[in-house]
């Protein structure tokens, strides 16, 4: 087997701006008067080039990164949101461009780092498909001989000529996958795409691009929070921990490793954290999300059932009765969503021990796709506070069938899902 | 069967820029293809926009220049002159508008795939140009309507055309360039196109600028552009300042090859930036 893939020494190094102003981009007139400034500085002979490097920081997403791939290798790449998996991709798609090292790639890439990229929702499923081929990397005469496998596939013959803003959010998905799934590249790059839509259809998605490795020997790489998707799937694994590599080998390793990494290597450093209030004769110190089957996750689905393991350290002997938690949720606008309290529940909390865990089991999790904060809250009879976190740790809920139809709900307008039933009744008229 | 390899370093762009560029034309022309398609839909006359527009504006030019202000026009039919500086204005202007924004309406694309980048500007240029080829109907029916017929000079016309199709990718350029980087440029970009169009023939004839203003004035290369379709449709009526074409010739070359470079410079970024 040939090398398809030769990555040395890649690195990726972002700019943080620490900046209270709020836009993410830069305007012209911080440029004008950082410039004038700096002028000024200059002009007056205070040298120094610091002050205005002072709100910057460098931040390596991605460092030494170095490994080869195989032609038909099917590489499962996993690590902790934030690790640099995206990243790699990105470099790797040529999206962006590494700071330092080098990637040889020998063949054409097609990347899928989120489904349906330029679909337009004016346009009818027929004139997406084409512009999404395109998009994708596809000629106009491939999309045409594959034409009627990709409608096929994603099940939406009635629909071809409506346009994709009137699709439910399963139908999308469909149509989105369908187009990706008949690229016929000798590289495919994947992001956690397969995260969303049905779990049958996700199954259907795995398949077709399996077949597409082992028959035609096709090379994929592949990132998924699923370990399941990658221990069934991939050939090889590859373990990225603090935008480095920690592990390239049997996914089977990877996964073990992943999860030893997770539990003992980084217990998101609760008890270390300054940044508390509280009177702290009780300390969090540590916070662990656990799924039904008692894995420990970052990433949650919709619908699925979770635990929230606090783990804590008590300075004293003394036996606390009547202790509330709260676990309040926050989404990327930093609005308090959901807001778990012990003390809604009457649930009695009793710390004996010096050292131990409260739990908090959330049924059927009714938070839509995004990214979320929990503030972590502890006091005595809701009265003293033993202890404040604000901002414990980032987690991701990266969709999920909530309402057991394909659909996620539309996360971009509302953070929380709940069950509704609909009927109609038709008003009698005298 | 053929392995292109492709290297990736730091600093080093695309190597095959060009190559890739015709590798991925047929994406150019999907991408123009649903500008063109989504622009009309849901509006009630559609395609019609693109006629209404520069007509109308042609009509408010020849009553304020022409009746009002009593401009010469140099024994051509007001509306006719007007009308022939209108398409290739409208033309630069919309081509400004649409490739200002062009990379930031697209930067799901940008953040998601790989391509040149060029070709989201040029994109916006090429919808611009169908506009332009749509309005174009007007200005024979004028013709017609006003009897007036073109001399053997309408066979420039299509050089004036790629001067004004340049001007406008260079500039497009350019501005979507620095809109990815400062969002300012959105705001700077419709007051542009406002004030050029006072600083260009558009409403009035070249003649009527005063001997002292003249290098001023064609420095905005769009003089050139519009001086030559008037030249070239209506003939002796307008002569050419050809120094002042080549002033402006050379300003257009200027501005697209800048266009080109800082471009291509920038472009490494812009997918962490946009």
């Amino acid at each position: 087997m040939s090398t398809v893939i030769t990555v040395e020494n890649l690195g990726k190094k972002y700019l943080l701006r620490h900046q209270s102003g709020q836009q993410p981009y830069v305007a012209l007139r911080d440029v004008l008067s950082d410039g004038a400034r700096s002028l000024g500085r200059k002009l007056l002979g205070r040298g120094g080039t610091s002050a205005g490097g002072a709100e910057r920081e460098e931040f390596w997403a991605l460092k030494d990164v170095s490994f080869e791939v195989k032609q038909g290798d099917r590489i499962g790449i996993i690590g902790r949101n934030g690790a640099g998996k995206s990243t790699l991709l990105k470099i790797l798609s040529r999206i962006t461009e590494p700071t330092t090292g080098s990637v040889r790639i020998r063949g054409r890439v097609a990347s899928l780092l989120e489904v349906g990229t330029g679909f337009h929702p004016e346009l009818t499923g027929r004139e997406n498909i084409y512009l999404n081929g395109a998009i994708l990397g596809m000629s106009r005469v491939e999309i045409k001989k594959k034409f009627d496998e990709i409608v096929d596939f994603a099940e939406i013959e009635k629909f071809l000529d409506t346009p994709v803003k009137r699709y439910s959010s399963g139908m999308y998905v469909r149509l989105a996958f369908a187009v990706a799934a008949h690229l016929e590249p000798e590289i495919l790059v994947v992001d956690e795409v397969l995260a969303v839509g049905d779990a049958q259809f996700q199954k259907k998605c795995l398949g077709k691009m399996e077949d597409v490795s082992t028959k035609e020997g096709r090379t994929v790489l592949f990132v998924s929070h699923n370990m399941a998707a990658i221990e069934s799937f991939c050939s090889k694994s590859i373990l990225i921990t603090g935008g480095r590599i920690n592990y390239f080998g049997f996914p089977l390793d990877a996964i073990s490793r992943y999860f030893d990494y997770k539990n003992y290597g980084d217990d998101n450093g609760l008890a270390k954290r300054v940044d508390r209030s509280g009177t702290g004769s009780v300390k969090l110190s540590e916070l662990k999300i656990c799924d039904s089957q008692g894995n420990v996750t970052d990433a949650m689905f919709s619908g699925h059932d979770y635990i929230f393991e606090l783990g804590y350290i008590k300075n004293s002997d003394e036996v606390l009765d009547e202790v509330v938690v709260s676990l309040d949720i926050f989404d990327d606008k930093m609005i308090r969503v959901l807001m778990f309290r012990s003390n809604f529940t009457k649930s009695n909390l009793r710390l004996v021990e010096k050292y131990g865990s409260i739990s908090c089991l959330v049924k059927n999790l009714p938070l839509a796709k995004g990214l979320y904060h929990i503030n972590i809250f502890i006091s005595h009879k809701d009265v003293v506070v033993l202890d404040y976190i604000e901002n414990v740790v980032a987690v991701q809920v990266v969709g999920g069938d909530f309402f057991g139809t394909g659909s996620e709900g539309m996360s971009s307008h509302c953070k929380i899902l709940h069950m509704s039933k609909w009927w109609t009744a038709n008003v009698l008229q005298a | 069967m053929e392995q292109p390899e492709i290297i990736i370093r730091p600093g080093m762009g695309a190597l095959h820029y060009w190559r890739d560029i015709w590798r991925y034309r047929e994406l150019f022309f999907f991408l123009a293809w649903r500008d063109i398609l989504v622009r009309y839909k849901q509006t009630a006359i559609g395609v019609a926009w693109s006629v209404l527009r520069p007509l109308l504006t042609m009509v408010v030019f020849t009553i304020v220049f022409g009746k009002l202000a009593k401009l010469p026009s140099n024994g051509v039919p007001y509306p006719i002159m007007v009308y022939a500086a209108m398409l290739p204005w409208q033309f630069f202007a919309n081509s400004l508008t649409e490739s200002s924004n062009s990379l930031i309406d697209n930067a799901n694309l940008l953040t998601k795939v790989y391509f040149p980048r060029l070709i989201v500007p040029a994109g916006s240029v090429i919808v611009s140009m169908v506009d332009f080829l749509i309005s174009a109907v007007i200005l024979v029916g004028l013709m017609v309507w006003y009897h007036f017929v073109p001399d053997m000079r309408i066979l420039f016309l299509p050089a004036f055309f790629m001067m004004a199709f340049m001007a406008s990718f260079g500039a497009g350029l350019w501005l979507s360039a620095l809109n990815v980087q400062y969002r300012d440029f959105r705001y700077v970009v419709p007051f542009l196109v406002q004030f050029g169009l006072y600083i260009s023939p558009v409403g009035f004839s070249s003649a009527i600028v005063p001997e002292q203003w003249r290098f001023l004035y064609f420095l905005n290369p769009m003089v050139g552009v519009i001086d030559g379709f008037r030249w070239a449709l209506l003939g002796d009526a307008f002569p050419v300042n050809w120094s002042g074409l080549a002033l402006s010739s050379v300003l257009v070359f200027l501005i697209l090859a800048g266009g080109i470079f800082y471009f291509r410079r920038m472009e490494r970024s812009f997918a962490d930036v946009v």
